[in-house]
């Protein structure tokens, strides 16, 4: 289980996250949502130990990641895999060596089991062929996909998605979302989705958390959040310009 | 104030680059990769760089002496090569790789720090500094010296073509003079300071990279400010080190 408790972080003056407590059980997906720029990357950042809280605590098995020295953050870190919003696939490498990175830096594992495993990796997310080729060739569904190749690499427990579906075309989106409940049922693995997709948050969460104001302000299932009475889930997951979240501009 | 917070994270920097040098696992192919990119494919930059500075130096001072002194071209290899050996090459080499290597490395590190690409190492449990910094580091200060060698050498083939087809000398009494005046230390003394200026060059990189932020604009920005601190302290540093070594 993950156990954020009373988390806040302030960039300057701007306090973005205020008082957040959120607890993700075990095997189960989480969709965090809220507006952009309301924080949501920045707290999965803090689950994954990239950004630490001014104050509170982030329990990941029992261990407070805030707390963690470097050795032991990345030795931590070796549990999680993570999808960035833009796929941060290394530009200077192929495909395989993105897929396969973390593979050849931290087992003893040859070169032809690591070529074998990235194959896998790839086959898993719908690609083949594509080994060779380098970030600047794939399209930007083909670049999320390989980025989840390379989370799943080392088969972590967690995965911490960051907008997955974000600029993708809906049909692209919808694959994405089939490929992260379909690694889920067969990785048996926690995930955390950050998004404001809400066809996509419908789509692969167990559990729908909205974050709003630095806090998360409703949690439930999905269909608990489509039937909430809460004015300013409402209003955002129906998407109206009207109710209590002020647009500003 | 600013001089000696930039001072401070270049030393910081240069410091965590010591200490992941020597920690597992190896950046062995990380660090070939990057001396080829540094050495092998700088070697035309070098050779237009040192080749015409040779020329120039020999083209200069030979029409300078002749106004007074007949036979300029006897004392040519002499100037060529200890102008080249002690000063012109190494700093000159310095200055060109801090505009080709030094933004290059800014630029990319910077780029791979805008596009997440550097959390992403982080998530991987990969440090930046020992992934990213060590090898361009370590490439830097084996590489420069190399590229010296190479230009004193082309320069001083400049400086002799000049002699020989301007100033009408002779191979033989070009390389007497070379061997007059001199001597092999200052040959080492050269190639010693390139090795300071290949660590400037990778430790300003890096830590313009490392601390890029704002999309292109901030790339832009680290990439002009990488080549401007490291041209500045490369010439700061060649004054110092000129003083202590002769």
């Amino acid at each position: 289980m993950i156990k954020l408790s009373n988390i806040t972080k302030s960039f300057g003056a701007q306090q973005v996250i205020n008082g957040l407590s959120l607890e993700i059980p075990d095997k189960k997906t989480v969709v965090i949502i809220g507006r952009s720029g309301c924080g949501k990357s920045v707290l999965l950042k803090h689950m994954i130990g990239l950004l630490k809280p001014d104050a509170g605590s982030i329990f990941i098995k029992d261990r407070d990641i805030a707390k963690l020295n470097s050795k032991e953050l990345d030795e931590a870190r070796r549990h999680f895999g993570m999808l960035f919003q833009g796929a941060a696939l290394f530009d200077s490498l192929t495909v395989a060596e993105n897929v396969g990175f973390a593979l050849e830096r931290f087992t003893k594992k040859s070169p032809v089991e690591i070529r074998n495993i990235v194959k896998e990796k790839l086959a898993l997310v719908g690609l083949e062929n594509v080994e060779e080729k380098k970030p600047a060739e794939l399209s930007g569904g083909m670049k999320k996909r390989v980025g989840l190749a390379r989370a799943i690499a080392m088969d972590p427990e967690i995965i911490l998605y960051d907008e997955p579906t974000t600029g993708l075309d809906p049909i692209m989106s919808d694959t994405i979302n089939e490929l992260i409940v379909s690694l889920q049922q067969k990785l048996k693995i926690t995930s955390v989705v950050v998004t404001h997709d809400m066809k996509s948050a419908y789509h692969i969460g167990d559990k729908i958390a909205m974050m709003y104001d630095g806090k998360i302000i409703e949690e439930g299932t999905p269909a608990e959040i489509q039937n909430t009475n809460n004015a300013t889930v409402r209003q955002f997951i129906s998407g109206s310009s009207k109710g209590p979240i002020q647009v500003l501009g | 104030m600013v001089f000696l917070a930039e001072a401070g994270k270049f030393t910081g920097l240069f410091g965590q680059i010591l200490l992941w040098t020597f920690k597992k696992p190896s950046e062995g192919k990380n660090i070939f990769e990057q001396m080829v990119l540094i050495g092998n494919k700088s070697l035309g930059v070098v050779t237009i760089t040192s080749l015409s500075t040779g020329m120039i130096l020999a083209l200069q001072t030979g029409t300078a002496i002749e106004r007074k002194i007949s036979g300029a071209a006897n004392m040519l290899g002499g100037i060529v090569s200890l102008a080249l050996t002690r000063e012109l090459a190494p700093v000159l080499i310095g200055l060109v790789m801090a505009g080709k290597i030094g933004s290059a490395i800014a630029a990319e590190i910077g780029t791979m720090n805008v596009t997440e690409q550097v959390d992403a190492l982080k998530t991987m449990a990969t440090n930046p500094v020992k992934y990213l910094g060590v090898p361009r580091f370590i490439s830097a200060i084996f590489m420069l010296p190399l590229l010296t060698i190479y230009a004193d050498l082309l320069g001083t083939l400049g400086g002799l073509f000049i002699s020989l087809n301007i100033f009408d000398g002779t191979t033989t009494g070009y390389f007497d003079s070379l061997n007059m005046y001199m001597r092999l230390d200052d040959v080492f003394k050269g190639l010693f300071k390139t090795i300071f200026f290949g660590a400037i060059i990778a430790v300003v990189g890096c830590q313009k990279g490392f601390e890029t932020e704002g999309g292109a604009e901030g790339v832009g920005k680290s990439t002009t400010s990488s080549v401007v601190i490291s041209s500045m302290l490369i010439l700061v540093t060649d004054y110092i080190l000129t003083a202590f070594l002769w």
